[in-house]
């Protein structure tokens, strides 16, 4: 690695560590209900909301009734967005004249965005209308994260709590998430972004008139609307000449705020934050980068806080660091090598004062191999899914590493909420592998852990996998699912096993080449995404409210410390070893055959 | 069920006006108070006409200017209203067609240099509307330029050294140059 990529990586956790440690302290006073004094004007606000809504704030859900209320909401997000999207020709907001998106599509999209998966079968800034862009795919960039972060306050409350059959009130949690958290975030970071040059407006596409015309040529139109053949059948070309550029506009910083916050990833525009009216300047790609690493870091500390002690909060931070650090380490030098068949060509890819140098297919110039590898990681180890370079011109292995970290499960900081949830569920089964060894009933934070909690810990470890392992089977078995492949032979597999991958973590970075707009591939991407978010999140309840009914023993001498160096190591290496018994025999057959055939130079 | 709608309804409508109305209102009002020109697309005007934009890349094959690097956009370059990479992998026989290709454009354009050639100025970028090229690809066509245009080399060089932006605080970003704005600079000079 260059001493650059070092300084880089060393300054993103200092600093990462530095805001989420006041951040966490707030998310615990928000899970708590401990606000401050000074918030009163709000929170009166909010209790005339609730008599409005006919909530009663002081009482507590059971996990069934939290999960019914938690899938109902998610439900009506659904059927809203894709109305949005259906109706988007006869509503106002866009100037552009979109026509109302497919059904599949818009299926497809609507589940996407209500599950936190923010996988994009459309190119934005050609498909969707500024109000669908704003009230239906931001709002759920909202409410999604806010989802994500209720399910692990009541984990977390389950755990803390005594003897109690409630795990909190969803709409409570909701709401407060939403206004004291998310938004006032999200409003400082979108004005930050557009003083970086991010857009933020209502005006119709610009057009400008370009320094050099250009032409291309493009396929030629026959009198009767059919492409046009020559003699020999070969389609004719005509030479285009424009001398505009069309240039897009429409509220574009106030969604990249919350996208990337929420770790929602869905862009604006179809390069997302490779897109300069994104992600504009090296300094707003840098505090993109903590913003997606933010709220789930936070909440590590939120939880030693709300267990009553911070340690057990570090320890899961540090097995998460580990992990995340270990993957930069090794998909930045694989890119900063850079394609060997391009060397061969003569082509300068050696790092220099005056390039980056490395594999710049995909890349921004602005961003060079340091920034992209690692925007790559935090938002595959988030299930951010935001993009700065495009993963399927990576290396072999240097794209392996995106797509390992998302079949680790998302837990390596992982989405807001679903991060912390998920890694305590391997918590869960590192201190039951743990009681296994030395024989005695395992216990969590005093909880003992027993078969109904090792049940549904396995159905929340086991779902993931078994969606990505099936639906890529299905989509590689069928025409429609090879037909979509882009890049010929192992790649292409990995195309596959990448948006499968994605889809089921919720996750939502691809390997963009795979054409992935059609029935077949937006149907069934729709189901795993679905499943991949409730069949998890259930499961997680059930666990909440299981745990919150027990007693909370004190530890005694027998009992495993969960906070010292030797459960960071135990909880590493159940999250690795799930993950690799997983995938390595899929990982065989796609970047790994990918590399041996580059390295073999064929 | 039933005791859940009223709650599901109103907390859903709410939220929605609230995360999808007033909160981009709030921040487009904010935006175009305090940061007028760049919430607007940071767009750069001449003899009064819209030219293009700072942040956006533009096409350019005149060997009298700097060429930006290649764009895979769809149907043609730059296509800043249906972005995206190439997605090719990187033992994909497009690519190393494509590259083969640029290669050769590039010497055709500039038969004399024989310098080996900066990686960004052959490969496709995320976006495909790229505004820079790294200072290594902007040295590279320095001669080229400079002989079109009638102009000394170091005129020239001048010029690329004048418009480079550095990495900020030594490590974040890279050295680059705005292809725009460096070819708006040439056009400006007087031979």
């Amino acid at each position: 690695m260059t001493s650059q990529a070092w300084i880089l990586l060393a300054a993103f956790l200092g600093v990462l560590f530095l805001l989420a440690w006041p951040l966490g302290r707030w998310l615990a006073a928000v899970g708590e209900g401990r606000l401050p004094r000074w918030l009163a004007p709000l929170v009166r606000l909010e209790q005339g909301f609730y008599r409005l809504a006919g909530v009663d704030a002081g009482t507590g859900m059971g996990w069934k009734q939290y999960a019914l209320a938690l899938i109902a909401f998610n439900v009506l997000g659904v059927v809203v967005v894709y109305a949005l999207q259906r109706w988007q020709a006869w509503l106002p907001l866009n100037p552009q004249g979109f026509a109302a998106v497919s059904p599949d599509s818009a299926f497809n999209t609507a589940v996407s965005f209500v599950t936190n998966t923010n996988w994009q079968g459309y190119v934005g800034e050609a498909t969707m209308s500024y109000l669908t862009q704003m009230a239906a795919l931001a709002v759920q960039n909202f409410l999604s994260a806010a989802t994500g972060i209720a399910v692990a306050y009541a984990l977390i409350r389950g755990i803390a709590a005594r003897s109690s059959t409630a795990i909190g009130n969803f709409w409570v949690d909701v709401t407060r998430i939403t206004a004291y958290v998310l938004l006032p975030l999200s409003i400082v970071f979108a004005l930050f972004l557009v003083s970086q040059g991010a857009i933020q407006n209502f005006d119709a596409y610009q057009d400008a008139a370009t320094v050099e015309p250009l032409t291309y040529q493009q396929a030629k139109v026959g009198a009767d609307g059919q492409a046009a053949q020559d003699a020999q059948g070969n389609a004719v070309l005509e030479d285009v000449t424009r001398k505009a550029q069309t240039i897009p506009m429409g509220p574009v910083a106030s969604q990249e705020a919350i996208k990337m916050l929420g770790t929602n990833g869905g862009g604006y525009f179809n390069a997302n934050s490779a897109f300069p009216y994104e992600n504009p300047t090296p300094l707003a790609d840098f505090v993109q980068m903590l913003s997606i690493f933010l709220i789930p870091a936070g909440l590590v500390f939120a939880f030693g806080r709300m267990v009553g002690d911070p340690r057990q909060g570090f320890a899961v931070l540090a097995a998460m660091t580990i992990l995340f650090v270990a993957a930069v380490l090794i998909v930045t030098p694989l890119e900063q090598a850079g394609n060997p068949q391009l060397a061969a060509l003569g082509v300068d890819q050696a790092v220099s004062a005056t390039q980056s140098g490395g594999n710049m297919e995909g890349k921004e110039t602005r961003f060079g191999i340091a920034a992209s590898t690692l925007f790559a990681t935090i938002t595959t180890a988030a299930s951010c899914g935001a993009v700065n370079g495009m993963h399927d011109s990576f290396t072999p292995l240097g794209g392996a590493v995106p797509l390992v970290m998302i079949q680790l499960g998302e837990v390596v900081f992982g989405g807001v909420g679903a991060g912390l949830y998920g890694m305590l569920i391997f918590a869960i089964l590192a201190v039951f592998i743990a009681g296994l060894m030395i024989g005695r009933t395992p216990e969590y934070l005093g909880k003992k852990i027993e078969a109904y909690e090792m049940k549904m810990t396995s159905v929340a470890i086991l779902v993931t996998p078994i969606l990505v392992l099936a639906g890529t089977a299905i989509a590689v078995l069928a025409d429609a699912g090879r037909a979509g492949i882009a890049n010929p032979g192992a790649h292409g597999f990995s195309e596959i096993l990448y948006a499968f991958s994605s889809a089921a973590n919720n996750n939502g970075s691809a390997f963009a080449g795979l054409s992935a707009n059609t029935p077949f591939y937006n149907t069934l991407l729709a189901i795993v995404m679905w499943f991949g978010r409730f069949a998890v999140i259930v499961p997680v309840l059930a666990i909440a409210g299981s745990l919150a009914a027990k007693k909370r023993l004190t530890p005694g001498a027998g009992t495993l410390p969960t906070h010292g160096p030797l459960f960071v190591v135990l909880l590493i290496g159940v999250v690795v070893l799930v993950g690799l018994l997983n995938y390595v025999p899929a990982l065989a057959l796609g970047p790994i055959v990918e590399h041996l055939t580059l390295a073999a130079g064929r | 069920m039933k005791a859940i709608m009223r709650p599901l309804l109103v907390s859903f409508l709410v939220l929605l006006l609230l995360t999808g109305i007033v909160y981009p209102l709030t921040v487009w009002g904010l935006a175009r108070t305090v940061f007028p020109w760049q919430a607007s697309g940071s767009l750069l005007t001449r003899d009064g006409r819209v030219i293009g934009s700072a942040v956006i890349g533009q096409h350019f094959s005149d060997p009298r200017h700097f060429w930006s690097r290649p764009s895979a956009t769809g149907p043609f370059p730059y296509n800043a209203a249906a972005s995206g990479g190439s997605n090719q992998g990187p033992l994909n026989p497009a690519l190393i067609d494509a590259v083969k290709a640029r290669i050769d454009a590039l010497r055709a354009a500039d038969p004399g240099n024989a310098a080996p050639i900066p990686v960004d100025l052959v490969t496709a970028s995320g976006s495909g509307v790229d505004p820079h090229i790294s200072v290594a690809a902007a040295r590279y066509q320095a001669r080229r330029v400079a002989r079109s245009r009638g102009l000394t080399p170091d005129r020239v060089y001048r010029l690329i050294d004048e418009a480079t932006e550095e990495q900020m605080f030594g490590f974040l970003g890279e050295p680059r140059v705005n292809v725009l704005r460096l070819n708006l600079g040439l056009e400006a000079l007087r031979p």
